[in-house]
């Protein structure tokens, strides 16, 4: 069943204009924290009420600002997950999950507990209290709950936020294989690119209220339709360009002139960016998108080396460097006498062009 | 000795919590999901009775609930007066005792996660229920404070009492009403009687409150150490 929202909705200093239709399956909303992600949540469920709009499920309104239809969420079924689970602290982890079963008949509930219990492999911990969970522990009971009623969408709002990193790993794991056989859709609220790709297909991208990208993972990904989402996607590279009528673009902060396929340019576009573990190092054949640049810093991480570059040509300002991650051995490898240039290609496959 | 000022005592300050109990969980309950622009106004109106004189009370009941006033009016047609009589004692504690229960269950029902309650609309529990089933229960260790203090105040309410009820001897003669006229007729040994049965009863219910407060706490420390 098809998720449409389209709201609005107005605050002092900030506005949600959020529109999107999301097919059954997941789809990842990826924003930096204060873009109006959790607030879009809660708007579809019901729990605030957005100024204008619309939000429907399949043929069901939800809310229609111009028929004056706003269903309470208890009729929505739609299930949420909080950010802190929410859990009842006052009762068993059997309690919370019946909670939402109350208009069954016993013997029913306690069915549905057994098999949702099952689902999330907490049989053993049924006549626990949350505060003798541990954090994944309760995760999993929040998310139980949740699914329990059998709801028709299920919203996430950063589920993974308040766990160690270890854990995190582990409950990604688990949540996928939940949620593949769940028939709904599915929104999945994080500011984390590497948690909602890996968990995502579909992709949104809010800013400051709004949508700005909006697809495929891929598509997204290795060609951000304007900054604000390459900027999402962890692209920190991007230089301001001017488009020459020969196909070439002149990189003005990075100082060079990049060929570019020609079916890949956009016309207006404002700036050319690329990931910095696409960059690579330039060989004897390379005769285009060459740069000759000098080592600022070198940062070391565990996998890793982050490189911060700046090009000659370039301009002396922040947007003028350039960041590459290598694999360590790369970099080892390479022995760099200290001053010497550091020449880079950037390939022109791996190159995109942004709308500002 | 007289009895009778002790049932008296008693009985009206059962009466008063029981009336303050509901209609301060009522009020409680009301402003806690209220956010209109009268929050604050309410809120003092409902507060008001705890910080005005008690006489300031009692010649504001009496104008209420006097034969020109509204309330009285009301109640003449029904055949009866409250002026003078048992009822008035209650009336008179339970308006005392009110802001207490109303203050201390909103404080507890404020300390409740809003994200509970919204968890629980999520999964498609009535409001009722969640008040029932969620705010109360975790907001109860204030809803049990706030009326014992409650109690507390309407057993020792005196100057709204005696404006609207009097001094009637087996009425409306409650024990701080009989040590005030003791004391004034000069019996200061019986009035002394009447001051170690108050003070035993006020000492039993805070204290009996703090126990229990302490157990509670020691069944949750117990359950959080598995």
């Amino acid at each position: 069943m098809n998720l449409s929202v389209q709201i609005k909705k107005k605050f002092p200093g900030f506005q949600l204009d959020v529109s999107f239709n999301a097919p059954a399956g997941m789809l990842g909303l990826l924003g930096p924290s204060g873009s109006g992600k959790s607030m879009t949540l809660r708007c579809i469920a019901g729990l605030q009420k957005p100024d204008k709009g619309r939000i429907s499920i399949g043929e069901q309104v939800l809310f229609d600002s111009e028929q004056g239809i706003n269903l309470p969420p208890q009729w929505r079924k739609i299930g949420f997950l909080f950010q802190n689970y929410a859990l009842f602290p006052h009762l068993t982890v059997t309690g919370n999950i019946a909670m939402g079963l109350r208009g069954l008949q016993e013997k029913e509930q306690k069915k549905i507990i057994r098999e949702t219990l099952a689902l999330v492999k907490l049989e053993a911990l049924a006549k626990r209290y949350p505060h003798q969970l541990s954090g994944g522990q309760q995760q999993r009971v929040a998310l139980a709950r949740a699914l329990a009623p059998r709801p028709r969408v299920l919203l996430l709002d950063e589920p993974f936020s308040a766990l160690d990193n270890h854990l995190r790993g582990e409950m990604e794991q688990v949540l996928a294989s939940l949620l593949s056989t769940f028939p709904g859709t599915a929104v999945f609220v994080t500011h984390k690119l590497d948690e909602a790709y890996r968990l995502c297909p579909e992709l949104l991208v809010l800013e400051n209220g709004r949508v700005n990208a909006v697809g495929p993972r891929e598509a997204i990904f290795n060609n951000p339709p304007n900054l604000a989402a390459a900027r999402m996607m962890g692209c920190q590279n991007l230089s301001k360009i001017r488009l020459h009528s020969d196909g070439t673009v002149e990189a003005l902060d990075w100082g060079c002139l990049l060929h570019f396929p020609a079916e890949r340019i956009k016309a207006e576009a404002g700036h050319v960016g690329i990931y910095g573990n696409h960059i690579r190092l330039g060989g004897k054949n390379d005769k285009i998108n060459l740069m000759d640049c000098q080592v600022l810093e070198v940062t070391e991480s565990p996998h890793h080396v982050t490189i911060k570059v700046k090009s000659v040509n370039g301009t002396w300002d922040n947007q003028g460097c350039i960041t590459i991650d290598w694999p360590k051995e790369k970099w080892g490898q390479l022995c760099l006498p200290k001053d010497q240039l550091l020449k880079l290609s950037l390939p022109p496959e791996r190159l995109f062009l942004t709308w500002d | 000795m007289e009895l009778s000022p002790l049932w008296i005592s008693l009985k009206t300050a059962l009466a008063a919590t029981v009336i303050a109990f509901i209609l301060g969980i009522t009020a409680a309950k009301a402003m806690s999901s209220y956010r209109g622009r009268l929050k604050s106004v309410l809120d003092g109106f409902f507060i008001l009775p705890l910080v005005l004189p008690p006489t300031v009370l009692g010649f504001l009941l009496l104008v209420l609930f006097g034969r020109h006033g509204p309330l009285g009016q009301l109640l003449a047609l029904l055949g009866t007066t409250v002026i003078f009589s048992w009822s008035a004692t209650v009336i008179a504690a339970a308006v005392v005792a009110f802001p207490l229960m109303y203050r201390t269950a909103l404080g507890a029902f404020e300390q409740v996660d809003p994200d509970l309650l919204d968890a629980a609309r999520t999964m498609g529990v009535p409001e009722i229920t969640i008040f029932a089933r969620i705010t109360v229960p975790l907001a109860w260790p204030g809803i049990v404070a706030g009326t014992i203090l409650a109690f507390a105040r309407a057993l020792g309410e005196f100057g709204a009492t005696l404006m609207l009820a009097g001094n009637i001897p087996g009425r409306t003669q409650t024990i701080p009403l009989a040590i005030f006229f003791l004391v004034e007729s000069g019996q200061r040994a019986r009035a002394a009687v009447w001051v170690l049965v108050i003070i035993t009863i006020s000492l039993a219910a805070i204290t009996g409150l703090q126990y229990w407060k302490n157990r509670q706490g020691l069944t949750l420390a117990r359950i959080k150490e598995g």
